[in-house]
């Protein structure tokens, strides 16, 4: 598994939070460009949690703005597990 | 950018809410007539959302030993417990506490909020977990924020959820602490505890359950959950509080754990605030010895219970799955249920509106309570009028017309 194989998988899961014609890029900012509110994010870590059979602690959230960085962070803990 | 700014979202959505005609989050209650009854707008109102299950705040006994200890002992402690000295009463307090659930060890809090605050955030820290349930109330995500711990969330009321949860931080040295609430305040459901035990000690986790809204509701003497499913002795810590069934206000934690004490000078939430007013505490002491003495006060509370629960699922109402005291209605659009909130108090009748990020998966609520003292025709008026502002606003369907429908 590399870091872009970890982003495609994230970006189809956010596909139904898009908004727009725009595409989800590593620069797009969850709480802005996405049409999710915060408990949609956290349900969201769930979902990632067992996508990627990873632990997302609750306290990295509020460090994790874009998708780039949400993909950085599940792929280090894939790695470092 | 100015100060406030950032509730400009909140701004909008409290405002959309009170263009119902009130603000459900500041009532006016004029006068409190009785543990079921207050005159708001000038009109005499059913009390349905208070969490008065036992209806114990103009108990004669309660308010007779508040009296007294307020002439013994004055209006406040004016400190906390580290610097202005333990009083006899909170020891007391603490002493038929750790009686009551048959445990070594009582600390008690200025508030139920506080209690889980202390409790939750002090008892793991760095390097630790904190695993907690997805629908967790404030009082544990804001524990959860203040600790070090490193903080999971696992789906609500989900056993197998948690293990595999728990599975993934196997080869992590750290302790863990599982936090499950006995009874959900916001639809009523309460936690799958044994299964929930089985899972904890596969796990060699610890387990923390806040009896808050089941305490002096379920289980035998009352209790709690932990009680009615036959597991006081698997969970390591028990909270609560005395602003529900005990009609006061303060929180407490419990344990067997021999280090417990040690929490005294270590938890910030209990260290640095003031500590319950002697009033109060000899109040929750007549509570709870009432509790004891009439265990078929919560009987009164079931009964009331199925009346009302009842009442509202033949109306044709969608409920909590789990029927007990906090009968919460599903509507589906907050607009609709702050209309709805709005015609049951314009008709006397006042229950809770609970609406999202507070409530789960984005459901708004009309949150009912049941106390012990309400009366049948109390709760036979509050079905009515429900029903009556459920069929206004089109929420549930004519009956007459259901049963023409199904003929």
């Amino acid at each position: 598994m590399t870091r872009d194989t970890v982003f495609t998988e994230i970006a189809r899961l956010l596909e139904r939070f898009r908004a727009g014609d725009k595409a989800i890029s590593f620069d797009t900012v969850i709480a802005e460009d996405l049409t999710m509110d915060s408990l949609q994010v956290m349900d969201l870590m769930m979902e990632l949690e067992d996508r990627f059979d990873v632990s997302i602690p609750l306290n990295l959230v509020p460090e994790i703005a874009t998708v780039g960085q949400l993909a950085d962070t599940i792929y280090a803990s894939k790695v470092g597990a | 950018m100015g100060l406030f700014d950032r509730f400009k979202t909140i701004r909008e959505v409290h405002g959309a809410v009170t263009a119902c005609g009130a603000d459900p989050f500041g009532v006016k209650m004029e006068k409190i007539v009785s543990s079921t009854e207050a005159m708001v707008e000038g009109r005499k109102t059913i009390l349905c959302g208070s969490n008065n299950y036992l209806g114990l705040t103009f108990d004669a006994d309660c308010i007779a030993a508040a009296q007294d200890a307020l002439k013994e002992f004055g209006t406040g402690t004016t400190g906390s417990r580290i610097a202005n000295g333990s009083y006899s009463c909170h020891k007391a307090l603490e002493a038929d506490l750790a009686d009551f659930y048959g445990k070594k060890h009582c600390m008690v809090f200025t508030t139920g909020y506080q209690a889980n605050l202390g409790a939750i955030s002090t008892l793991v820290g760095p390097g630790d977990f904190l695993i907690i349930d997805a629908d967790s109330h404030a009082s544990i995500y804001d524990a959860a924020r203040l600790g070090h711990a490193t903080v999971i969330r696992f789906r609500h009321n989900d056993p197998a959820d948690l293990d595999k949860r728990l599975a993934r931080l196997a080869n992590e040295p750290g302790n863990k602490l599982v936090v499950v609430e006995g009874i959900y305040s916001m639809l009523g459901d309460h936690a799958p505890l044994k299964e929930f035990v089985e899972v904890k000690k596969k796990h060699g986790a610890y387990l923390l359950v806040d009896e808050a809204h089941s305490m002096g509701v379920m289980g035998k003497t009352g209790r709690g959950l932990l009680e009615q499913e036959g597991v006081d002795a698997d969970v390591d810590f028990i909270t609560g509080t005395f602003s529900k069934s005990m009609g006061a206000i303060g929180g407490f934690l419990i344990s067997d754990h021999p280090e417990f004490e040690i929490l005294r000078v270590s938890c910030r939430p209990y260290m640095f605030t003031a500590s319950m007013p002697p009033s109060i505490v000899a109040s929750v002491r007549a509570s709870l010895a009432h509790l004891r003495k009439h265990p078929e006060l919560m009987t009164k509370l079931w009964r009331n219970v199925d009346t009302l629960y009842h009442g509202l699922e033949a109306a044709g109402f969608r409920l909590g799955r789990q029927k007990g005291p906090v009968v919460a209605i599903h509507i589906n659009d907050p607009a609709l249920a702050a209309r709805a909130w709005h015609g049951l108090l314009q008709n006397g009748v006042y229950v809770n509106l609970a609406l999202p990020p507070a409530t789960p998966s984005g459901t708004a609520l009309l949150r009912c309570s049941v106390c012990a003292a309400h009366s049948t025709e109390q709760l036979r008026r509050v079905i009515d009028v429900v029903t009556k502002v459920g069929l206004e606003l089109g929420l549930i369907a004519d009956q007459s017309a259901r049963i023409a429908a199904a003929e």
